[in-house]
């Protein structure tokens, strides 16, 4: 089952980026973690989609293994195949893969503070993927530097090339790695909760210059979050991820409107919310999430899921298609239905 | 920020911290950081406080003022009935018993080489006069009222997930019956589905034991739903505060609007068609704060008059106080 099979949407523009069935581990000293368990999607031209999940739900390590970003040992990519450009990347050889990473891809990480490099300047930082990646000369290279810093807003950008990055604040060192990541023009950006250190004053503006740059630049992204608010404003589709595997995916508005899976829906209601409301108790979700010592046998969410039944413990659902685009991973509706 | 209040547990009037800035090789004295600047307020028997804002603001250092956890710079703080502002060190020994603080991360305040039994007895060993197995009984009693299991007294925190450290942090917090908990970003270092579980886990406690919290959050949308009152700070001063309903249905100070704007609402049509007030640059340094309204270089609405001259706090509603020219 591929993920092209499983997507009924309408959009049927070849994608830029297709994940197929990728299974990642950890050799552990307490034992393997199976950290993805046969993850699939795929990325349109121009698409945003949000991952959201809980942190263990294996977001950013379905990103790191199509990156070839984990360090192996203790990471073992078992199985899959990431589609890019007409290659797997997953296939080819480190030195290609150097060639697309921080070219074709961009990424950005959580934290601005650990990606960036203390000791070099930050203008070194931005003009040494366009000199590697795109071979211009150094002038060349300082100037698009410095457009590229106007665009994600940095106030006299000229100047600030020769400062290095514990001269700026967390949302201005933010601003840098978007900078840097849409250096080489990337046709897919992928940020791993980018916004989640900063304060939501500071994650409101890069959250504009990110509506901002996709109209412009029109890439492909993958913004990984917890937070369903930043989701419900800038993704045009949506996977939920749970135990290692997304559970359901839909369009935004589809997903929130209308969620399938038990795990959505608890999820949403625990989000407290700053419109006025009844203040009852909130809504929480009974139970830890599941530790991946094998591969889930029954569904991960059963011990903790309040409409399981018998077939949720007999084996762990696939996903499949409730019509509109909408995946889901769930026995319950198979029944219903 | 005077609220009538007949007896308020904690009242703070022109709280006042100030940290200093050491240069050289003899350590002199350069400028200070004006990490809280003159903070007046009160909480009320069994309320809860909401404080928020962004970091740096100054929100943890109230937490740890209010809690004499700091030499206050200046001002005067009365734990019920007692002026504990300029108190020894020796005499607060005896309060401090009163008042208790939960911690932002579980994982780093609560030592990995104890059991969690002895971690939550620790403070009895300290305060009380409880023999052995008395102190048994009272830890077993705690992880009870926390929702854990009290045969688990023997374990240590690693064994434990996020959510279940942070109620032993609670439990210990809770083991000297105190009337007052300053609970600083308890649950920032949470996932939401167990951010949930500990908050509900607080208003039961508060329910059940008449607790007064002090809640320092930058999570506006949980700070609505536990808080009765807010105060929202902004470079070590309060800017305003509120009833909670008043405050987020129908802020004054620009500063507060563009906070609540900044929160995503997590309904894609309420966000397709809301507009954010994006406030331009980031929070000036604390060391050099600008002149007048402190809000002023990043207000939309500033007026000539907020770069020059510090708008006093007014009263708009009762109990609602913002601190803006632009208002009345």
């Amino acid at each position: 089952m591929t993920a092209a099979s499983l997507n009924a949407e309408p959009n049927t523009e070849a994608s830029v980026l297709e994940v197929e069935n990728l299974e990642t581990v950890f050799h552990t000293q307490d034992g393997m973690v199976h950290a993805v368990n046969g993850v699939s999607f795929e990325l349109k031209p121009g698409e945003l989609l949000g991952v959201v999940g809980e942190s263990g739900s294996g977001k950013s390590v379905t990103m790191m293994s199509l990156l070839k970003l984990l360090a192996s040992p203790p990471a073992e990519i078992r199985k899959g195949a990431v589609r890019f450009e007409g290659r797997d990347l997953l296939q080819i050889r480190d030195e290609e893969m150097r060639r697309i990473r921080g070219g074709r891809i961009g990424f950005i990480f959580q934290d601005p503070m650990t990606s960036l490099n203390p000791v070099f300047t930050v203008g070194y930082q931005i003009v040494e993927p366009l000199r590697l990646h795109m071979g211009l000369g150094k002038k060349a290279a300082e100037d698009r530097a410095v457009e590229l810093l106007r665009l994600v807003g940095i106030p006299s950008a000229r100047d600030r090339l020769s400062d290095y990055p514990h001269q700026f604040s967390g949302g201005m060192r933010q601003r840098v790695m978007i900078a840097i990541a849409l250096a080489c023009d990337p046709k897919v950006l992928i940020a791993d909760e980018p916004t989640t250190a900063l304060d939501v004053t500071i994650q409101a503006q890069i959250l504009e210059i990110i509506r901002k740059l996709r109209q412009e630049l029109g890439m492909a992204i993958v913004w990984i979050t917890h937070d369903l608010g930043v989701v419900a404003g800038i993704a045009d589709r949506v996977a939920v991820m749970y135990g290692g595997a997304i559970v359901e995916q839909a369009g935004v508005r589809e997903l929130f409107a209308n969620p399938q899976h038990p795990y959505t829906r608890s999820l949403l209601k625990t989000m407290p919310s700053v419109e006025p409301g009844a203040r009852e108790t909130l809504y929480s979700i009974p139970g830890q999430p599941p530790h991946l010592g094998e591969v889930p046998r029954t569904c991960p969410f059963g011990p903790r899921c309040d409409q399981a039944f018998e077939a949720c413990q007999a084996s762990n659902p696939a996903l499949r298609s409730v019509g509109n685009g909408h995946l889901v991973a769930c026995h319950w509706e198979a029944v219903d239905a | 920020m005077l609220d009538a209040d007949p007896a308020p547990l904690v009242s703070a009037r022109n709280l006042t911290k100030h940290f200093p800035i050491l240069r050289g090789v003899i350590r002199r004295q350069v400028g200070v950081v004006k990490a809280v600047d003159g903070l007046s307020f009160d909480i009320a028997r069994g309320e809860t406080l909401g404080l928020v804002g962004e970091s740096g603001c100054g929100k943890s250092t109230v937490g740890r003022a209010v809690l004499r956890l700091y030499d206050l710079t200046e001002g005067s703080l009365v734990f019920d009935g007692t002026e504990i502002g300029a108190m020894k060190a020796e005499r607060l020994r005896d309060v401090r018993p009163r008042f208790q603080m939960i911690f932002q991360d579980p994982q780093a305040c609560l030592n990995p080489r104890m059991t969690v039994g002895s971690i939550i007895a620790e403070p009895l060993v300290e305060h009380t006069s409880f023999s052995r197995a008395d102190r048994q009984q009272r830890v077993r009693e705690l992880l009870d009222a926390v929702g854990l299991n009290p045969n688990f007294a023997n374990r240590y925190p690693h064994e434990f997930s996020g959510g279940q450290r942070q109620r032993i942090g609670v439990a210990r917090a809770l083991a000297l019956e105190p009337d007052f908990i300053v609970c600083d970003e308890p649950i920032a270092a949470l996932d939401v589905s167990i951010q949930a579980q500990v908050v509900n886990l607080l208003e039961e406690l508060q329910e059940k034991l008449g607790l007064t919290y002090l809640f320092i959050s930058h999570d506006l949308s949980m700070v609505r739903h536990i808080a009765d009152r807010v105060a929202v700070m902004y470079l070590g001063k309060i800017v305003e505060t509120g009833p909670v309903d008043a405050l987020y249905d129908d802020p004054q100070h620009p500063y507060t609007r563009a906070l609540l704007s900044a929160v995503p609402i997590p309904d894609p049509v309420v966000e397709a068609t809301r507009s954010h007030i994006i406030l331009e640059g980031d929070v000036p340094n604390p060391a050099n704060p600008p002149q007048g309204c402190r809000f002023c270089t990043r207000c939309p609405q500033a007026k000539k008059r907020c770069f020059t001259e510090e708008p006093p706090p007014r009263e708009i509603a009762p109990g609602h106080i913002a601190a803006c020219h632009l208002i009345g």
